[in-house]
């Protein structure tokens, strides 16, 4: 499947990573190619087999509905970049 | 010290030869002298090793000392510490002190284990030299013109050179065991599931598994058993028991049934490192295993089928990175989607960003059929070769890489760099474990042998290699960097 | 021409659950901002999901209530888009493989007859947290105590035809969440939240028309409001020659309209894939079966209980099986009392009358369950007339005692059914009345009857209210027709 110039723009926008002109065409052919290399799958006959998304075929467990956690906000936000009355701010966003 | 094993280490220690003091203080200043070249840190922590050394040189005066207590090791800059910067070789966490420990980090600390600081690596995994690191590619100790291997590439390193004696590192699509094969250590890769990823940054979640990287799968065994086992905060660690690992070390080999897969030994494989691999199984045959030709008839798929889903697993774990709760956030925003796109585009390195585009164009509308659902049927027949080899012959054997380290800046076209994981990147798909031990060399520059096995089957694999270092002293060679006197 | 709309609903339900869905930090509302979200609410590096075992059976027991299929084996998807209130870049969800499958609801129309609505299936997924807009020198709060916390999407079939359908829909989960106590489905904290899709069709079309999603409704009200509006902007739309637009709109209440949310630059495209972090959850049949056995009676159940067993009307069962709490105080009421047409004559009447002026949920009401069953059974018994038992419910619901029988031993209420004791009373009435009574005689027979009013009013006055009604009635016919 070919990859355009858009797809790669497309991408990046959906991944909100800022691109400029220069990256974005070389982004489109690094992508190009390693799609190319990728493409071998389509040759592949695949009908009937299931998609495995876990290579253990184990299940989920699930935890006793309980709060184990305690209130850690000073120590969380230490790391933020921005934060006021312990909110996290950002550029407004507009509804 | 610096150039005795973990084993060997803890004998000491517990023979009163030297305190845990002692030794971390003279690889503290091997590392300070030896690593500003090497860069196999990113984060060295002495104040706090010397404080922990101090703790279990006490503990040990109470006679409270385990197994592991005042043995240093390294830890691959992916695994959260609390206190100390968790930067993942990424400028976007390079701001970053973690709030918490990661689940291995709390267990070897429990161990009594002191830990020197955190190891250079691709940035967040996704590498195959070391050169994709915020912090400057690590040379490799046998030829600093090398690359030492990625992801784990600071933890091979720093082994090798005699900066520690042992290290932690991660493993998605062979970022332990090639690293370990370029710089002539001893790695393991555990069946995914067995070492918790609780803390451990996530780059492809379904792939990443954690593991040790010594000298001696001996060693190996030691902090596997430290670091293994069910987590409640990992839902995909395996409720399973830890064995000793230990225990199984010294088990004849003979019997044993070695399987070759025909397709890790064809075009691209070089000549000089075929031969050390068969040399070294030819050691096997002499030890009495038996060896057969096996096949892994999609192979070939396996590159392709890893390049859709760790991506698209990537693009996903890596949204998190936003400019918001933690890491870099760009100067000024003007509105929230330059916040996004700016802190992004200068947070994330150029390999980050090129395999978040394409998970992400591979999961979009009118791909995901194509692309990831594909990779996940692919990715069922790619196990189930292992599966029926695995019918058939106890351990498969085969290179650990097509050759031995390349130089650094050499691969400068992803899709060649990628090609280099040929060996090893099926197995995380998989989810089998691996290991690679040192098996000669090809012009100064170490050669590894891969070993695999099925699911859970960690002492069968650790109990071969060590056979074949009692059988012979790959893994004693120490390369000449960093030699007192030369 | 003849319109008809076609209506669909998901209805997000947040789950009562104590801890989070994928976390152990607390969900209780209003902690103070980000002190209930831990690690992994904030999506730190490193940090996993674990499924909480509350969330899961929450969401299989309202399978069960609505009779659906409960898969063996659900799956946890990501849902990828970046918005500040959600932490880790994803929302996970359920896109492939819902833990509930397709069941169906009935809901009473206004006549009093039922509709079944179906259910397409319910998924589990991680509420957000929430933007705070005032001012933080021009820039937005994010508060993530909400991130994380569980909720079940319930999506119906197009199957509602009307704002009043879709209104009792919406009263039908409701009741149904409750009933199980799965939620504590309180609108006004956001505990239930709705979109709704409308679209309309000449009556008779097979095929549907464009719809529109409005998004965000949060009460039975504006639910109502916001369909007629829509359907109605869409008539009006499609009879003036314009064509409806797939879109998203929002309902504003204060104008009663729903307008167009501009379009936010580019269609979404969410990149749904399996979490890998999570595994498939597979519920075992003994699992199921016991969380099937614990389920309380539910609505439906309950309604026919009511119409069957206790001889209410199709309109009183619906209205006194419509909510738990309603359903639970009427019981009560009438295992004091003991009489179930008595009992849900005073709880739809004198109590729900009183909680409607006075604004209030019947969970808050002054007067207790047992207090009102105790009133009912001095009324049932005679021990009061209607008159006196109104004081005694007004002194009830104003705290002037704890029980009936006190307010009527303290306030002597007790009715009178002496007839020695009401015929003195009623003699007394005569003695003070001459002229009435002389009216009254002279008057034709098919007026007295009117008259006759006059006097009961004196005595009953004279009573204090407590005599009986009937008997005064009858003594002072004989005593003033046969003197």
């Amino acid at each position: 499947m070919a990859l355009e110039p858009e797809d790669v723009r497309r991408a990046a926008h959906l991944a909100r990573l800022g691109l400029d002109d220069r990256e974005a065409a070389r982004y489109v052919d690094d992508l190009s190619r390693i799609l190319e290399m990728v493409d071998r799958l389509q040759a592949v006959d695949t009908e009937g087999v299931a998609p495995l998304a876990h290579p253990l075929d184990a299940t989920q467990r699930l935890r006793a509905d309980e709060v184990t956690e305690s209130d850690q906000r000073e120590r969380f936000q230490r790391c933020a970049p921005a934060v006021e009355n312990g909110l996290y701010l950002v550029p407004r966003v507009v509804e | 010290m610096h150039d005795k094993t973990l084993t060997e280490l803890a004998a000491a220690l517990a023979a009163g030869e030297f305190s845990s003091r002692e030794l971390t203080e003279s690889l503290l200043a091997r590392i300070d002298r030896l690593d500003g070249e090497l860069n196999s840190f990113i984060t060295v922590t002495a104040d706090a090793a010397l404080e922990a050394a101090d703790r279990a040189d006490r503990a040990r005066a109470a006679g409270k000392a385990g197994p592991l207590t005042g043995l240093p090791l390294a830890l691959k800059d992916i695994f959260c510490t609390q206190g100390v910067r968790t930067s993942c070789g990424s400028r976007m966490l390079d701001n970053f002190v973690s709030p918490y420990d990661a689940t291995v980090v709390e267990k070897l600390a429990a161990a009594g284990t002191v830990s020197l600081g955190k190891t250079n690596m691709d940035e967040f995994a996704m590498g195959s030299s070391n050169e994709n690191s915020h912090y400057g590619p690590v040379k490799n100790p046998w030829d600093l013109a090398a690359v030492p291997g990625g992801s784990s590439g600071g933890s091979a390193a720093a082994v090798a050179a005699g900066l520690v004696p042992a290290a932690l590192g991660t493993d998605t699509g062979g970022s332990i065991r090639q690293p370990a094969a370029f710089c002539g250590i001893t790695g393991l890769k555990p069946t995914y599931g067995r070492v918790s990823r609780y803390g451990m940054v996530a780059y492809a979640s379904s792939l990443d598994q954690g593991g040790p990287m010594a000298r001696t799968a001996e060693d190996c065994a030691l902090l596997l058993g430290a670091i293994a086992g069910h987590d409640l905060r990992d839902s995909t660690s395996v409720a399973r028991g830890v064995p000793d690992y230990r225990e199984e070390l010294e088990a004849s080999l003979s019997g044993l049934k070695i399987g070759l897969p025909r397709e890790y030994f064809g075009d691209g494989l070089a000549p000089e490192v075929e031969a050390a691999v068969r040399e070294a199984i030819a050691v096997y045959e002499s030890l009495g295993a038996s060896v057969r030709e096996v096949s892994l008839p999609h192979t070939e798929l396996a590159i392709p089928a890893y390049y859709v889903i760790a991506p698209a697993e990537a693009s996903s774990n890596l949204s998190r990175y936003d400019g918001v709760r933690f890491g870099h956030r760009c100067e000024n925003p003007t509105d929230l989607v330059d916040l996004y796109k700016r802190s992004r585009a200068e947070g994330f390195g150029e390999e980050v960003k090129r395999r978040i585009l394409i998970g992400t164009h591979t999961l979009s509308e009118g791909f995901f059929d194509a692309y990831y659902k594909k990779a996940q049927q692919v990715r069922r027949l790619i196990r189930q070769d292992f599966l029926d080899a695995f019918e058939d012959v106890d351990v498969l054997m085969g290179p650990a890489s097509p050759t031995p380290a390349f130089d650094l800046g050499a691969k400068k076209d992803p899709v060649s760099m990628y090609l280099q994981d040929i060996y090893t990147i099926a197995i995380n798909l998989a989810g089998i474990p691996g290991l690679s031990v040192p098996a000669g060399f090809v012009d100064g520059r170490p050669v590894g042998l891969q070993i695999l096995g099925p699911h859970f089957a960690e002492s069968r694999l650790l109990n071969v290699a060590h056979r074949f270092q009692q059988a012979t002293d790959w893994h004693r060679r120490q390369p000449a960097f960093g030699k007192e006197n030369a | 021409m003849q319109w008809e709309a076609v209506i669909g609903l998901e209805v997000h339900v947040q789950l009562a659950t104590q801890s989070k869905i994928f976390s152990g930090a607390s969900t209780a509302f209003g902690a103070e901002p980000n002190t209930q979200a831990c690690a992994v609410d904030l999506g730190l590096p490193g940090v996993l999901p674990v499924l909480n075992e509350g969330a899961v059976a929450m969401a299989v027991r309202f399978g069960l209530g609505i009779n659906a299929e409960i898969p063996e084996t659900s799956v946890f998807d990501r849902k990828n888009y970046f918005y500040p209130d959600l932490p880790k870049g994803y929302q996970t969800s359920q896109m492939y493989q819902p833990i509930v499958g397709p069941g169906e609801v009935e809901i009473t129309l206004d006549d009093g007859s039922t509709k079944r609505i179906r259910v397409h299936h319910a998924h589990l997924e991680e509420d957000a947290g929430k933007s705070l807009h005032e001012d933080f020198h021009g820039m937005t709060g994010i508060d993530l105590n909400r991130a994380g916390t569980p909720l079940l999407e319930i999506v119906s079939e197009p199957d509602l035809r009307s704002a009043r359908e879709a209104a009792a829909y919406l009263k039908a989960i409701h009741a149904i969440v409750t009933y199980l106590g799965i939620s504590d489905g309180n609108m006004a904290e956001g505990s239930m939240r709705c979109d709704v899709n409308v679209s309309v069709r000449p009556k008779g079309q097979e095929t549907l028309g464009t719809r529109a999603e409005i998004k965000n409704v949060n009460s039975f009200r504006f639910v109502e409001k916001a369909i007629a509006f829509e359907i109605e902007r869409q008539v009006e739309l499609i009879e003036d020659g314009g064509t409806v637009v797939q879109e998203t709109r929002l309902y504003d209440p204060e104008a009663d309209e729903t307008r167009s949310m501009r379009t936010k630059e580019e269609a979404n495209d969410y990149r749904y894939f399996p979490c890998p972090d999570l595994l498939p959850v597979v519920l075992d049949q003994a699992y199921v079966d016991h969380l099937r056995e614990t389920l309380p009676e539910l609505p439906a159940d309950k309604r026919a209980r009511f119409q069957d067993e206790l001889g209410l009307s199709a309109y009183d069962a619906s209205v006194l099986a419509s909510s738990r709490a309603m359903a639970e105080y009427f019981e009560t009421v009438r295992d004091v009392c003991g009489d179930a047409k008595l009992a849900a004559n005073w709880v739809q009447v004198e109590l729900a009358g009183r909680l409607n002026k006075e604004g209030l949920d019947i969970a808050d009401s002054p007067v207790t369950a047992e207090q009102l069953g105790g009133l009912v059974a001095r009324v049932k018994d005679e021990t009061i007339n209607g008159k006196a038992a109104k004081q005694v419910f007004a002194a009830l619901w104003d705290g002037e005692g704890d029980s009936a029988d006190a307010i009527i031993e303290a306030r002597g209420l007790k009715q009178v059914t002496d007839t020695g004791a009401i015929e003195a009373m009623i003699d007394q009435v005569i003695a003070d009345s001459p002229v009435q009574v002389a009216q009254y005689r002279e008057a034709a027979p098919e007026k007295r009857g009117k008259m006759i009013g006059y006097f009961v009013g004196q005595v009953m006055k004279a009573s204090r209210g407590t005599a009986n009604p009937q008997q005064v009635n009858a003594l002072l016919k004989d005593k003033l027709d046969n003197a």
